[in-house]
């Protein structure tokens, strides 16, 4: 492999990690704060399956760099500039319907992501995606039950996520931003072109969003950056605290 | 040098940590042994990405091969093929509804968390078939919460994956 196209896989994996991470932890922040015991639970069932998906993204991407960096030295000692999450997934969880839109709009996302990786050329990643499609199918399945219930249910409960998707959408086309890199990958078959994923997502979303009578919003303003490292504010603090031990105590183990 | 019968023997006595009833053999978790002049080669596929118990089902391999006095082994873990309940025993399905646990029912991929058709469960107590689903998500990343409408008795389900 080339420096070229090892660099851009080794980003490519921890845009990949890093946002499994984040959103893993926005979810774990739910533990002990569901609305009733079996959301708590779900909750941070899919939390965990996405710190896996995330510690198998690092563990590569470490591989791959060539440095004997870990999967817990890119997880805990990179700075907000140099993480390349999406957006989406480190916004705050607000109240639970807002969690669900996030959930929502990440997870059919993820899963087009995830279905196209099957047949990346890649055998790494066809491997973990062959693993992490049987979950996040039930994960898109938790999340679009979910919307469904709360914009069809009660006039608040519409209100709720429909104000949540009207706010968070502008954060939405931040999930298909492709970096320059990204054509070397596409042209060895390693990733999917986004414009693909970016369909099925329309589709997917417009498909639950009618079920739920929610309206898809049609502004045209954007936020993008995720992937260059361009962050909002929340993504600081949350480093703050999932990165708090092993800055303090440098070398800690168990 | 131990032979591969004997490894296979002794990761049988590895239990499963929070399903300490059926042991790593029983799920299907361990892929392959194999013993060469270099020493044993022991491949593990995880259950679920999330898992918490990969790690100490790991650890706890490593330390029954060391008790046995194998010194020379290597523990790899594979991803793909991805592991499926297709792959627990005869023996460890059987142990499962012994232990209270209703074992996953259909041997293929899950169909009931992609459709609205949730399979028939049987209820691990009174075995009768009216049975709900309360919450797909359960105690532990591979169970689903169920109740049973004759012997109104909640029990956990092995959900098929």
């Amino acid at each position: 492999m080339n420096e070229n196209l090892k660099k851009a896989l080794f980003e490519y994996l921890l845009w990949m990690g890093d946002t499994t991470l984040v959103l893993g932890h926005r979810l774990s922040e739910w533990c002990g704060h569901g609305p009733i015991l079996e959301e708590d639970i779900a909750l941070t069932n899919i939390s965990l399956d996405l710190l896996g998906e995330a510690r198998y993204y690092y563990t590569y991407a470490g591989e791959v760099e060539g440095e004997d960096r870990t999967e817990d030295d890119l997880a805990y000692l990179r700075d907000v500039m140099d993480y390349h999450n999406s957006l989406l997934v480190e916004q705050p969880n607000g109240d639970f319907g807002f969690t669900m839109v996030r959930q929502f709009l990440f997870t059919a996302f993820w899963y087009h992501m995830q279905d196209a990786l099957l047949s990346s050329s890649d055998e790494r990643i066809r491997g973990i995606a062959e693993k992490a499609i049987k979950e996040v199918t039930y994960h898109l399945r938790h999340s679009s039950d979910w919307i469904k219930r709360l914009g069809d249910g009660t006039e608040e409960s519409h209100k709720k996520v429909q104000e949540a998707v009207e706010t968070i959408w502008m954060l939405t086309e931040d999930l298909f931003l492709s970096m320059p890199n990204d054509k070397l990958l596409i042209d060895e078959k390693i990733v999917p072109e986004m414009s693909g994923i970016h369909k099925k997502w329309q589709e997917t979303v417009k498909t639950v969003f009618e079920e739920a009578t929610l309206k898809m919003p049609t502004e045209s303003f954007n936020m993008k950056g995720g992937r260059e490292g361009k962050h909002s504010e929340h993504l600081g603090y949350i480093l703050a605290e999932l990165q708090f031990l092993p800055r303090a105590y440098p070398g800690a183990k168990w | 040098m131990n032979t591969k019968e004997e490894i296979w023997d002794y990761l049988e006595e590895v239990k499963d940590p929070e399903i300490p009833v059926l042991s790593v053999l029983d799920l299907g978790i361990v892929r392959s042994v194999e013993v060469n002049a270099d020493g044993a080669l022991v491949t593990i596929t995880p259950t679920y990405t999330g898992c918490p118990a990969t790690h100490v089902i790991e650890q706890d391999i490593r330390s029954k091969l060391t008790e046995k006095g194998i010194e020379n082994f290597t523990i790899k873990t594979t991803l793909s093929p991805a592991w499926t309940t297709d792959w627990i025993s005869e023996e460890g399905r059987r142990k499962l509804k012994e232990y209270g646990i209703a074992p996953p029912e259909e041997a293929s991929l899950d169909k009931s968390s992609v459709s609205d058709h949730p399979k028939v469960v049987h209820c691990p107590r009174c075995h009768s078939t009216n049975t709900e689903m309360k919450s797909f998500f359960g105690s532990t990343p591979c169970k689903s919460l169920y109740v049973c409408n004759d012997c109104k008795e909640p029990f956990d389900y092995f959900k098929c994956l």
